[in-house]
């Protein structure tokens, strides 16, 4: 086996990158034309932004996505750890299918049934759509939280226990603190993932409940504009930043705790 | 192998005196894993101040039996009492016993304070109170200027000195070690194993530790117990385990020993004369034997109470075998001689190496003679 990589593997890998970044770079580029037509430059402006800034619609779309995302990654959060508890102490649970659109549609089915039969949730609208997410996103955080929780050693619960902790006290003084990084890359993920979904927020969003990724979804219907390129270049500004600090301080943390080590087994 | 350990006069074998109440009592106890049974009918006394050796190879019931009195595990059947108190259906946290464990199961978000504070703010003990405890503990294991160091900033003796610091704080009467040893190099475990027991002698705990490995058991525990399959074979003070096991399965667990197999040819009240084709000669053992006369059984003789000799002995007759050398291994201190007896059967012989290059040293090849003392064959009939 050669030990350098052949040019058609790299050629390989830039297509493959191409691929998946030139559209966004295309769409980050073209947030800045002057033109309205989306596809033809028209000279660097930055319009798109104060037109979005000035659009209730969107903006109103956004916030509610960002409170609807937030509130539903910590119930996922909270309902997927325990979820995970569950699995990891008491074994695992057999058929667990996973379908958007049968989520979505059993959800509706659900909803529709409950409010007939004792009046709640009454009518479609931001608390369905946080139930919704809640539900599919929960799944996710446990299986984060659980690959964390089978990797720390049962003996340390065990040793707070002996010294004297009930189990709700173990959990929230022990367990808690050590799984709290998969806790927060659950509500991460959950956050994401509620914050894009588009398909299960159809089914159970009502009037006056309309998410980021619906309007986005029923202005590109009726063509693009370039106040969506704008929107969606603020989104991966604001995503990039986030994943780069996140990446930052977890490498400076592995860092410290690897020196660390190091200094402790020099002695 | 054996360290001597001063014994306190106040609490020279208990287990002698029949007025003695045991610390712990463990009655007939079984506990079964589904089909598995892990620990078949125990029943154990240990009294206070004993540092008590659990001893047996893995998977043979050992770290179920420290489970179930840390209350982790529920026995099936049987009883447990510490001093004096059935533990049936008292969790791990209301039980007067503390753990460490084989893993140390330090709390790696927690500085080294913090860990050894954790039992103490349990009992909500006076902040005041649980500052002194700590630096006094700190101070017993010597590591008072790394109480802010998290555990992963240390090395793994200074880890287990946190562990063993950590289960002692609370001022349990019985502390239970699983493996305490396990991980550390031999250096540090010799002076680990003296510093365990005079923190035993300085604080007047109950120990009871549970290992696998018999040179550590030697060397700490004031009685052992020898496990196999779920069952205790043999509870006794390390010399008795040594010199008078009781039977195949103990001699050959704890140390090295040679069986040669026999038949009782004559016995009485103070001897007993055994045949053995294997050892090539008539045993005679100075001491009586429960055993019916014609009787096959097995004589465990060490490879210490051996001698080795060129020239053959002035009367050649009992306890007296012939073989050639098959093989020598050198370890410093002492030799270990393999002898090949003229039946096929091999022997270990060990010698101290007393003189630099002896002159007549024994080598390979050479034919030798082995003799042994009356006193030295233990008689093992099961």
């Amino acid at each position: 086996m050669s030990r350098r990589t052949s040019p058609a593997l790299w050629a390989w890998l830039a297509a493959g990158f191409a691929f998946l970044y030139i559209p966004i770079l295309s769409l980050v580029f073209f947030s800045f034309n002057q033109s309205k037509l989306v596809t033809v430059w028209g000279g660097f402006s930055t319009r798109w932004y104060a037109a979005l800034m000035r659009n209730e619609q969107i903006l109103g779309a956004a916030w509610l996505s960002v409170k609807i995302a937030a509130i539903s990654a910590v119930l996922a959060v909270i309902l997927g750890t325990l979820v995970a508890v569950c699995l990891t102490r008491f074994g695992p649970f057999r058929g667990r299918v996973k379908t958007e659109v049968l989520t979505g549609l059993s959800l509706l089915l659900l909803f529709v049934a409950m409010e007939q039969a004792f009046g709640w949730p009454a009518g479609r609208g931001t608390l369905t759509i946080i139930i919704a997410h809640t539900t599919f996103a929960l799944a996710y955080v446990a299986v984060v939280v659980q690959s964390r929780l089978t990797g720390m050693d049962p003996s340390i619960e065990e040793a707070a226990m002996d010294l004297g902790a009930r189990p709700a006290k173990v959990f929230f003084l022990i367990t808690l603190p050590i799984i709290m990084p998969a806790l927060v890359s659950g509500f991460l993920l959950a956050f994401t993932l509620s914050l894009d979904d588009l398909v299960i927020s159809s089914f159970v969003s009502g009037p006056g409940s309309t998410t980021l990724p619906m309007v986005i979804y029923s202005k590109v219907r009726l063509g693009l504009s370039p106040e969506i390129n704008a929107l969606a270049t603020l989104l991966v500004v604001v995503v990039a930043i986030g994943v780069i600090a996140a990446g930052l301080v977890l490498k400076q943390a592995d860092q410290a705790r690897q020196r660390d080590a190091k200094m402790a087994a020099s002695k | 192998m054996q360290e001597g350990r001063k014994p306190e006069p106040a609490v020279v074998e208990p287990w002698k005196d029949p007025g003695a109440v045991p610390y712990i009592r463990i009655q007939e106890v079984t506990k079964k894993f589904g089909d598995f049974t892990a620990v078949n009918n125990v029943s154990l006394n240990v009294y206070k101040q004993e540092l008590f050796c659990l001893l047996g190879g893995s998977g043979c019931g050992k770290s179920t039996l420290l489970r179930m009195l840390a209350g982790f595990e529920e026995p099936t059947s049987g009883k447990i009492f510490i001093d004096g108190q059935d533990m049936a259906g008292i969790p791990p946290y209301s039980r007067p016993v503390n753990m460490m464990f084989q893993s140390y199961a330090l709390f790696p978000h927690m500085t080294v304070q913090d860990n050894i504070a954790f039992g103490l703010k349990q009992d909500h003990k006076p902040k005041r109170e649980i500052l002194d405890r700590v630096a006094s503990m700190l101070e017993l294991v010597k590591l008072s200027s790394f109480a802010k160091r998290k555990p992963h900033q240390l090395s793994g003796g200074q880890r287990q000195r946190v562990a063993l610091a950590r289960s002692l704080v609370k001022e349990p009467k019985l502390l239970l070690l699983d493996e305490p040893l396990g991980a550390l190099d031999r250096k540090l475990r010799e002076s680990t194993q003296f510093e365990l027991m005079n923190i035993q002698d300085k604080l007047g705990v109950t120990f009871m530790v549970v290992t696998h490995d018999q040179e550590e058991a030697m060397t700490l525990a004031s009685r052992i117990g020898v496990m196999n399959l779920g069952q205790i074979v043999q509870v006794g003070t390390p010399s008795e385990i040594y010199e008078f096991p009781t039977s195949r399965f103990v001699a050959d667990f704890i140390g090295t020993v040679n069986m040669f197999e026999g038949r009782i040819i004559d016995e009485d009240n103070d001897y007993v004369r055994i045949a053995s084709e294997e050892a090539g000669c008539t045993i005679f053992i100075n001491h009586g034997v429960a055993a019916p006369p014609n009787a096959h059984l097995c004589v465990a003789v060490r490879p210490e109470k051996i001698t080795i000799t060129h020239e053959p002995p002035v009367q050649i007759g009992e306890n007296c075998a012939h073989g050639i050398i098959d093989g020598i291994a050198y370890m410093g201190d002492m030799s270990v001689f393999n002898v090949k007896l003229d039946s096929g059967k091999m022997v270990k012989v060990t010698r101290p190496n007393l003189i630099r290059h002896a002159e007549d040293a024994i080598t390979w090849d050479q034919r030798v003679w082995l003799q042994w003392d009356p006193a030295s064959g233990v008689v093992l009939t099961t």
